[in-house]
This record gives C-alpha cells, sequence and structure tokens, in this order.
C-alpha cells in the first residue's frame, strides 16, 4: 500500500519544508510590531546596509545634534561615552570637539579627600548625562511613561518582516529591522482615524503597536538649526537621528564588516586549497 | 575494526615516551592510522565540525568569562561593556552567540544523518545514546548561557522553563524554589546558571570523549551501512578523512563568518536588546530557534504536567531508539520505506519548530497537536512495524564493490 506513495514528490516536498522551517525558526525576530493595525515599516537606504556598510560621518553628526537638542531632554543614553564621539568608525568628532561637548555636562563625582560629593565638568570618560536622576523622576515628568534608554534601541526594536522576507534576510543580511523601525515611528504621527479610541495624555502612530504612544511626535520642522545647510525637515532629522542611534547601538559595525569581507576572502581561498589537496589525495586510491 | 597498533616509535626520545606514557601512540592509532570506511560523504563531515564547535565555544566562553559579571544588576551593562569597550570583544561575543546557533544546526544535521543511515544500530548502540546525552547538555547549557545577558527574553525564558518544574507533583514548588535559590528569577538564579553555564560544556567535553572512543571501537558506520570487511573496505583517517573534513570545516566556517560579521543579531531576538525588567512580560516569549520544536510540543498539550511530560519524552524516546528499530538494515539507501518516513520526520520536525515560533491558538494549535502526535508515533509504530513489513533492497556485497560499481556507473555516464 505504500508503494503508491509518490516517494521523489515526497522527498521533494519535505526538502524545501526543511528548508523553509529552518530559515522560519531561525528568524525569530518579529515579535515586537503586533497588532493587526500597525502600518507595514519600509526599508530605508542606509549607507551603514549591506557588505561595504559604513556610517557617514555628517549624517551622524547631525543626529547627534538631533539626539542632543530633542531626544535627550528625555531620553538617557547610558551605555555610551562622550570619548565614542571621537573613536574610529563614529561620527569623527575630534578629540578636542568631544572635550568641549562633554564639558557642556556636568556630573556629580566623589567624594573628595572631605568625604563631600561635588560638581564637575563631564570628561571624554564620561558616560553621557542621563537627563533624569531616576527612573521614578523620570515617569514623573513623563506622565508616568519611563522613556527608555536610547544607547541600543536600534537593536531592541524589530519589525514583522512576514513571509518569505525573513528567508531573504538571512543571506542578504538585512539587519536594518531595528533602525527602520525607529525611522518609521518618527515619520508615523499622523491624524487617527475617527473611530479611534485615544487614551488620555497618549498620541496616535500608525507604526507603533498598538498605536496609541505616549511620546508626542518630537520632531518638527526647523526645531533644529544645521550647521552644513541641509534642511531640518523631519524627514531628514529623524534619518539622521536614526543613522546616529545605529552607531551607539552598533559602534563597532564598521570594523566588524570590513574584517568579515578579509574573513570570508580567506576562507574562500582556503576552501579552494582544501578541494584541490582533497581530490589529489584521495586520487591515490584504486578506481 | 584493527586492534593491533601500528605505531612506530620514529626516535629514542618517543621510544622513552612510549614506555611510559603512550600518548603518542594513542594518538597515531585514533588520529592518524584509524581505518574509516572509505565511502563516507560529507554527511559525515559534521562530527568534526561539532568538536570545532565545541572548542570554539570554550574558548570564547572562557574569554567572555573574564569581562562578564554574573549579577543582575550588572549583568546586561557588562555584556555591553564586552561589546563596546573590550578589545574585539564584540568578535568574542558574537563568536559565541551565533556559535551557538550554528552548533546546533550542526548537531541537528549529525543527529539526522545518524537517523537516515541507521547510525544507532547494533552495535552502535551506546555511541549513540552517549550522542544523546551530549545533545541534551548541550540543550542545558545553551539555555542558561541565553539567560545570561539579562536581557527580556533571558529573564522571561528562564522564567517560563523554571516554572515548568512546578508541574511536578507534591514537590515541583520546592525544586522550583531551589533551582531559583529564591522565590523568583532573581540575582541568585542568575549566579547558579552562569556557574552551571560554565561548568556544563567541560561535562559535554567529557561526554564527547567517551562518544568518540566508542566509535573507536566500533568503527564509523557508512552510508551503505554494512560492516566494513577487510583492509580494502577503509582508509587510514589521515590524510584522507583529515582533509576531507577539514574542506568540509572551511565551507561552514563561510556560513558561519557571514552570521557574524552581516547578521549576528538575525539569530536571536531583539527583545534581548532591552534589559532584564520583572514587571514587564514581552508579547511573545520564544525560546531560541534551535529549542522551537519542543516548545510546541510543550504547548500542544492541554495540561501542564503533561506538557512537561511529553516535551522531555521527545528527547527521551531518542534513548530508546535502538531497540525500536526491528530492522536489521541500516542504511535508508536499501529501506525504501523507511527512506520515505525519514523524509516525512524531518519535515515534521521542522513544521513543529515553526509552529514553536507562533502563538498556540486555532489552527496553529491544531497543528502542533497533530505534529506532536505523529512526532511520537514515528517512534512508538512506524520504527517497530516498518522492520516487519518492509523487503529491503539487495545490499552490495562489500563497501569497495559499490564505491567499484559508482565509480564505473559514472565513467559509462562520462563517455555517453
Amino acid at each position: 500500500m505504500c508503494k503508491s506513495i509518490n516517494f521523489s514528490k515526497i522527498r521533494q516536498l519535505s526538502l524545501s519544508l526543511l528548508g523553509v522551517c529552518i530559515l522560519i525558526a531561525s528568524s525569530s525576530n518579529f515579535s515586537f510590531a503586533s497588532g493587526e493595525d500597525v502600518s507595514k515599516v519600509k526599508e530605508q537606504d542606509w549607507t551603514f546596509s549591506g557588505v561595504f556598510g559604513y556610517y557617514d560621518r555628517a549624517e551622524l553628526q547631525r543626529g547627534f545634534q538631533v539626539y542632543k537638542e530633542v531626544c535627550s531632554s528625555c531620553h538617557s543614553m547610558k551605555y555610551v561615552y562622550y570619548r565614542n564621539l571621537s573613536e574610529p568608525g563614529g561620527p569623527g568628532f575630534s578629540t578636542d570637539e568631544a572635550k568641549a561637548i562633554a564639558a557642556e555636562f556636568s556630573v556629580t563625582d566623589g567624594p573628595d579627600s572631605n568625604g563631600d560629593m561635588f560638581e564637575r565638568n563631564a570628561l571624554p570618560s564620561d558616560k553621557f548625562v542621563s537627563p533624569f536622576e531616576n527612573n521614578v523622576i523620570a515617569r514623573m515628568s513623563n506622565g508616568g511613561a519611563l522613556p527608555p534608554d536610547l544607547s541600543l534601541i536600534a537593536k531592541a526594536r524589530s519589525t514583522e518582516r512576514g513571509f518569505p522576507m525573513w528567508i531573504v534576510d538571512l543571506f542578504t543580511g538585512y539587519q536594518e529591522q531595528g533602525v527602520d523601525y525607529v525611522y518609521a515611528l518618527l515619520n508615523g504621527y499622523e491624524d487617527m482615524p475617527s473611530d479611534f479610541n485615544l487614551q488620555d495624555g497618549m498620541n496616535y502612530n500608525k507604526y507603533y503597536p498598538g498605536n496609541q504612544i505616549a511620546m508626542y511626535s518630537p520632531l518638527s520642522a526647523d526645531i533644529v538649526e544645521y550647521a552644513d545647510g541641509t534642511e531640518a525637515t523631519v524627514e531628514n532629522m529623524s534619518k539622521d537621528v536614526s543613522a546616529f542611534l545605529m552607531w551607539t547601538a552598533e559602534p563597532k559595525l564598521e570594523a566588524r564588516k570590513k574584517m568579515g569581507f578579509k574573513v570570508i576572502i580567506f576562507l574562500f581561498i582556503l576552501a579552494g586549497l582544501l578541494y584541490l589537496s582533497k581530490k589529489k589525495i584521495w586520487a591515490r586510491l584504486d578506481h | 575494526m584493527s586492534k593491533l597498533s601500528t605505531y612506530q616509535p620514529k626516535s629514542s626520545l618517543s621510544r622513552w615516551f612510549d614506555e611510559r606514557l603512550p600518548l603518542p601512540r594513542l594518538m597515531h592509532d585514533s588520529v592518524n592510522a584509524f581505518p574509516t570506511p572509505r565511502n563516507l560523504n560529507y554527511w559525515y563531515t559534521f562530527g568534526g565540525v561539532l568538536t570545532f564547535c565545541l572548542i570554539t565555544q570554550i574558548i570564547t566562553g572562557i574569554v567572555l568569562a573574564m569581562h562578564y559579571t554574573p549579577n543582575a544588576e550588572l549583568a546586561f551593562g557588562s555584556v555591553e561593556h564586552i561589546m563596546r569597550n573590550v578589545n574585539y570583544g564584540w568578535l568574542i561575543r558574537y563568536v559565541h552567540a551565533v556559535g551557538a546557533s550554528m552548533f546546533f544546526l550542526a548537531v541537528y544535521v549529525h543527529i539526522f544523518r545518524g537517523l537516515y543511515y541507521g547510525s544507532y544500530k547494533a552495535p552502535r548502540e551506546l555511541l549513540w545514546i552517549l550522542g544523546v546525552v551530549i545533545y541534551l547538555l548541550m540543550t542545558a547549557t545553551a539555555f542558561m548561557g541565553y539567560v545570561l545577558p539579562w536581557g527580556q527574553m533571558s529573564f522571561w525564558g528562564a522564567t517560563v522553563i523554571t516554572n515548568l518544574f512546578s508541574a511536578i507533583p507534591i514537590v515541583g514548588g520546592t525544586v522550583t524554589e531551589w533551582l531559583w535559590g529564591g522565590f523568583a528569577v532573581d540575582n541568585s538564579t542568575l549566579n547558579r546558571f552562569f556557574s552551571l553555564h560554565y561548568l556544563l560544556p567541560f561535562m559535554i567535553f567529557g561526554v564527547v570523549i567517551l562518544h568518540i572512543w566508542s566509535l573507536h571501537v566500533t568503527g564509523n558506520n557508512n552510508p551503505i551501512g554494512i560492516s566494513v570487511k577487510d583492509e580494502h573496505d577503509t582508509v587510514p583517517f589521515s590524510p584522507y578523512y583529515t582533509v576531507k573534513d577539514g574542506f568540509a570545516l572551511v565551507c561552514f566556517l563561510i556560513l558561519f563568518a557571514w552570521f557574524i560579521f552581516y547578521n549576528p543579531n538575525i539569530l536571536g531576538h531583539s527583545d534581548n536588546y532591552i534589559e532584564a525588567n520583572p514587571l514587564s512580560t514581552p508579547a511573545h516569549i520564544v525560546p531560541e530557534w534551535y529549542l522551537l520544536p519542543f516548545y510546541a510540543i510543550l504547548r500542544a498539550i492541554p495540561s501542564k504536567i503533561g506538557g512537561v511530560l511529553f516535551m522531555f519524552a521527545a528527547i527521551g524516546i531518542l534513548f530508546l531508539l535502538p531497540w525500536l528499530d526491528t530492522s536489521k538494515i541500516r542504511s535508508a539507501t536499501f529501506r525504501p520505506l523507511y527512506k520515505q518516513f525519514f523524509w516525512i520526520f524531518l519535515a515534521n520536525c521542522l513544521v513543529l519548530g515553526y509552529l514553536g515560533s507562533q502563538n498556540p491558538e486555532g489552527g496553529y494549535l491544531i497543528a502542533s497537536r497533530i505534529c506532536t502526535a505523529y512526532y511520537f508515533i514515528h517512534f512508538l509504530v512506524v520504527f517497530p512495524l516498518l522492520g516487519i513489513i518492509e523487503t529491503p533492497k539487495p545490499l552490495p556485497e562489500s563497501i569497495t564493490k559499490s564505491v567499484l560499481e559508482k565509480i564505473k556507473t559514472k565513467k559509462i555516464d562520462e563517455k555517453k
């Protein structure tokens, strides 16, 4: 009875299922954006995507300006140091510029030799100064909602990619789900549908899960003045600040991609040599 | 297999050594001269790949432990410290994190290769059982390792899995508190998981030695599954299989490197870049991809204790496989029916993996129940039954004959 089963078809089916399922299972990166009414996040062009990705220094510097002048009034960035601003693979500020930026902030240090705490200007070796002393104050100042730390936000958020994109993503190296989401979110403040039931103190955003976000629309045209003459539109500012947030989340991205290229070329050459050696050695056996 | 040592000490120093501690002799006999069937295909190279994976995880893990802090307040920050401030810390951590996925990818290929070619049958039952023990230890190690970064998925994954033990009647609550070291997943849980995560890989290493030892007593199985008859059927492991395994390993490393350098985070969950927060539950709690089939089985059963039992039984049943399979023929190549069921089983496991990543409701829940049922039917009904009703294809006389036959047909094909 079982012989009537078409073997080659079963095998074909199973093999295709195999591929599909491994990949489904491996891309479990889809949990964040859920809910039926959430709009699909579009892929953006980023200089840091792909095998030869790099950060655009000017873009990161503009993004830092947006962070500093807008976001940082509520959002902390506790894993980033002022010195990072002048380190390779980042926004490319000079060490003096990084020092000057740090000096704009003050930190509590101590205790000194008298046992007293004291205020001093921040140094490049200090972490970015947080806007609030602790989470309780942060909540109190923001209507009960805690503004998340932004150091890792571009990796801590994701987008629902759907079939078959999660398979494609594995092999195209698409890893900008998070930063695409951040960009979309900043551009996602729209008039809500008339039948939408918005809670007090919340704002409508078409990309946020559930569409109700405590953060009001943070960007508006010309809220910052770019030194390099770039027009401060909401799109430009959100693009710049998203790129900056990608860098804070993944500060070694350039080094990683550069090293990866060398490693993979090396491995291909080594594989070729080993293949030839294998052929030569196995040719010794009687045929 | 040949039991006589072929080792010849070449210098007076090596002779002196050989008379006192014959370690070079052991290495020579088990690595250089070890007679290996000449017809092993590339599916047989994953043993070497796995050894490499284990050593890589241990070395990168030791370095990570030098910079990591197992404390609920500091763990998340210490991982970021590794990523940002430690020289090449990002590389070491990504190798370790991607390495876990690659380790499981390789072990699944290795296990399914064993299932296809009947490598668990006499005389290799213990070899197989040791392999299942290694796999069990691997899942425990990987689970505890995933908790260490103390992100949201770490914390909630640990909460879900440790809570399973509370389903044990009478002592469940006590056992769970004992696992936690308190009344919830907290600092003491993280501390003991770190300690065990450091210990278990060395236990795996020990069982791997037993696994290889057992392999070297019974000798390799091979794609046609018939035993080695004389020395013409085998080649010395070195250079034939050192070079073949080496080539396969480097190909595997290309995939490995792709994920490390170009997609290091896609195999993990973005929520794990949010620091653990006991007050906020993520929308979906999912384990890493390699544990998803078992997660699907766990949630397919409508009772908690039942789910736990079936989940552990899904691995436990592998221990019995050598005796559940009634067929004397090893390789699926000569088992027309088994071959078909092998692919069905593989597809079933993959579908279970997919279902494990979805919410257990509606069609997904029904599908996971069907797939769970098939998983056990495959072992408890299909394996015993096939050996009785199946008519195997005629076996070749020897490994050498089958190899030469293949080359002949290939040459004739080329002439055409």
